[in-house]
């Protein structure tokens, strides 16, 4: 997911620095208020739905976010958005819960920034009744929150492995690998869901390489050249977001006959696709994943009916260049329904 | 070497200085060895290592890798000589990339969007000189709030897009071409000796050096000498700001593609070249070969170290060692100067 990148923030070399992070994080949470009137007086008689994104930056969220708000405005609930700093804030999450929780709202939409960071936050939440739902990112365990509506990166994982052999054509793979940030759980997901994908493991002769690039255009850029200075063979390329995909393309840029795949479903990545930068991406839907969650509070709301279980709310592949026996859709469809 | 002229630091309050300095102190305050030593090695240990590492083509790469940090890092070292640090510059390169390209992207002709984009960065670094150098604020403490504006302002400005820019002016710097056609050599690296050249220049063969490293040895010490501390370090933000500019220019010839969100790394990855590179964080000792040296360092281990098969977390631990092995050794020296 793009939301990678900004977690390559967190990462500190200099001591002095570290004095910086820290600063950043005395500073807590961010929040915007929106949706609704907010003048108490009314605001009795409509459900409030809080949404505790990673960041506020990422276009990725901001996508969430808005979709998330139209659809509470549709269905006349106000929707009160908080997020974290940076990604990884899970203390900047918490206290968002905490909030929200002092505003009884019915329930939270909660995209994690870890996995297990804010389970106590939720598990307090829950006792109180209200109810509280996973977007894009599970908790572990699932059974932590009372429903999740994400996609399914390891399958969307997979779809990119699929695609990139196919791409080959039979030529024998030679693969570098770029992936995010070691421990993202999304990360691992995607990781896992290409080498599936493409029939390999972890140690596979064919994967020439691997490097971190924190979805960092830049990092994606430097790391793909000297994977590539090192085995000018590599033919094949797993991108962790569009992003990365964009810097391997630029460091391969006059090497033709390497297949980049992709991840996330930007239009820029779409535009990349449909200029031929990289082969393919795999499109994810936040909006799908907004409205379905504002909708199971309001449901909630109304009929104390919890939603349960794990929603994918589904990927798709993204190409001009369709390989039989793999469904995919052209970049004009991409472009349509790409998220920001 | 730059630090000829340099005096060994006096500790705080003590205005007098040492005398002439030994034949040791002088081996020891030549702060570009180190480094040169970290490069000679590495240079080395992956020539022997691996069978991709020295021709004359990977050498291309390095030096095109080493372009946008190394420009950042000559930035940060002319504040670094004055005891400042800049949390901010790769926000302000990432901003006047951002700039840069959305005004082109708007019909302006790319030259003045470039020309644009270099004024905002100018001024920027002019915003943060002025406020260390009127309101005394520390530094840190200036680049850390302007970090934080400009990216956020960053990410409001490019609303969640990056901006491709047009082949030309934008992405001169980033055109190969062939030295003896053979070596593959760019604009960028031309542009990149002329900044190093004129820097070196301007720290040691100049009075305004020489203010710069007297402000950053003992302000108070060089303010009663009749120097004017504050227009020295105004100018250094300034100048400063202007080297970002032009980094901003050399990352557009690298990706011709202004992402709010790359770079993020940037500050940080500056000063460790700066650290690395030798010159010291209390300021007055070190310069700029030093920088270039701790510059290709740094990109001569991730360079080195991918080709070699190695994780890139172990890469970050080796520059994180790195780092603290120049610290420590700007320690012991400071304090046999002393």
């Amino acid at each position: 997911m793009s939301h990678l990148r900004s977690s390559a923030r967190a990462s500190v070399r200099v001591p002095v620095v570290a004095a910086a992070g820290v600063a950043l994080l005395v500073a807590g949470c961010t929040s915007t208020k929106s949706g609704g009137s907010d003048d108490g007086s009314d605001s009795g008689g409509k459900v409030a739905i809080g949404l505790v994104t990673k960041t506020n930056s990422n276009p990725y969220f901001v996508k969430l976010r808005e979709s998330a708000q139209d659809e509470a405005s549709k269905k006349g609930a106000k929707l009160i958005a908080l997020a974290g700093k940076f990604d990884g804030d899970n203390q900047g999450q918490v206290d968002a819960i905490n909030n929200l929780v002092a505003q009884n709202v019915k329930g939270i939409l909660i995209t994690p920034s870890n996995s297990t960071g804010v389970l106590g936050a939720i598990k307090a939440a829950r006792d109180k009744g209200i109810v509280v739902i996973a977007l894009d990112t599970a908790t572990d365990p699932a059974s932590a929150v009372d429903a999740t509506f994400a996609t399914d990166n390891e399958a969307a994982g997979v779809k990119q492995g699929q695609y990139v052999k196919g791409a080959l054509k039979g030529k024998k793979p030679a693969i570098a690998v770029l992936d995010g940030t070691p421990g993202s759980t999304v990360d691992d997901l995607r990781h896992k869901g290409f080498l599936k994908g493409f029939g390999l493991t972890n140690g596979s002769p064919e994967i020439k390489g691997t490097a971190v690039t924190n979805g960092d255009q830049t990092k994606a850029q430097t790391a793909m050249e000297n994977l590539y200075q090192r085995d000018h063979g590599i033919n094949a390329v797993y991108t962790i977001n569009e992003p990365a995909a964009a810097g391997a393309a630029q460091a391969l840029s006059g090497k033709s006959g390497v297949v980049i795949g992709s991840i996330d479903g930007s239009c820029t990545g779409v535009r990349n696709v449909q200029s031929g930068k990289f082969a393919a991406t795999v499109m994810q839907f936040p909006k799908k994943m907004a409205q379905q969650g504002v909708d199971a509070v309001v449901d909630y709301a109304k009929d104390k009916k919890k939603p349960s279980g794990f929603t994918d709310t589904g990927s798709q592949l993204i190409t001009d260049k369709p390989l039989s026996g793999l469904e995919s859709k052209d970049t004009a469809w991409g472009l349509k329904n790409c998220w920001g | 070497m730059t630090t000829t002229q340099t005096s060994p630091v006096a500790p705080e309050g003590d205005t007098t200085r040492p005398p002439a300095k030994t034949a040791v102190a002088r081996a020891l305050g030549n702060t570009a060895a180190g480094p040169l030593a970290a490069l000679v090695i590495a240079v080395i240990v992956f020539s022997a290592t691996t069978d991709t590492f020295f021709n004359i083509d990977n050498a291309s790469l390095i030096v095109e890798q080493f372009l946008v940090i190394g420009t950042l890092a000559l930035g940060q070292t002319l504040i670094i000589l004055t005891a400042g640090i800049d949390l901010a510059n790769a926000a302000i390169m990432v901003l006047g990339t951002l700039v840069i390209a959305k005004l082109s992207q708007d019909a302006l002709p790319a030259g003045v969007a470039l020309i644009v984009g270099i004024l905002l960065c100018t001024a920027i670094g002019a915003v943060s000189g002025t406020l260390v150098t009127r309101l005394r604020l520390p530094p840190f403490i200036v680049t850390l709030g302007v970090l934080s504006v400009l990216t956020a302002t960053g990410q409001l400005f490019a609303n969640g897009e990056s901006f491709s820019v047009p082949s030309g002016v934008l992405t001169f710097l980033g055109e190969r071409s062939y030295l003896f056609g053979r070596i593959e050599v760019t604009y960028g690296m031309g542009v990149a000796i002329i900044l190093i050249v004129g820097l070196w220049f301007l720290l040691t063969q100049t009075s305004w050096g020489r203010n710069v490293y007297a402000v950053g040895d003992d302000e108070e010490a060089a303010r009663l000498t009749g120097i004017n501390t504050r227009r020295t370090l105004l100018s250094v933000y300034v100048l400063a700001g202007f080297v970002y500019a032009i980094a901003a220019w050399q990352a557009l010839g690298r990706i011709p593609n202004a992402d709010p969100n790359a770079f993020q790394t940037g500050n940080l990855d500056s000063i460790t070249a700066v650290v690395i590179g030798g010159t010291s964080l209390f300021g007055g000792r070190g310069g700029v070969p030093g920088t270039v040296l701790g510059a290709l360092v740094v990109t001569v281990l991730t360079n080195g170290l991918t080709q070699a098969g190695i994780d890139s977390l172990y890469q970050q631990v080796a520059t994180g060692i790195l780092v603290i092995v120049a610290v420590a050794v700007d320690r012991v020296v400071r304090r046999r100067a002393a």
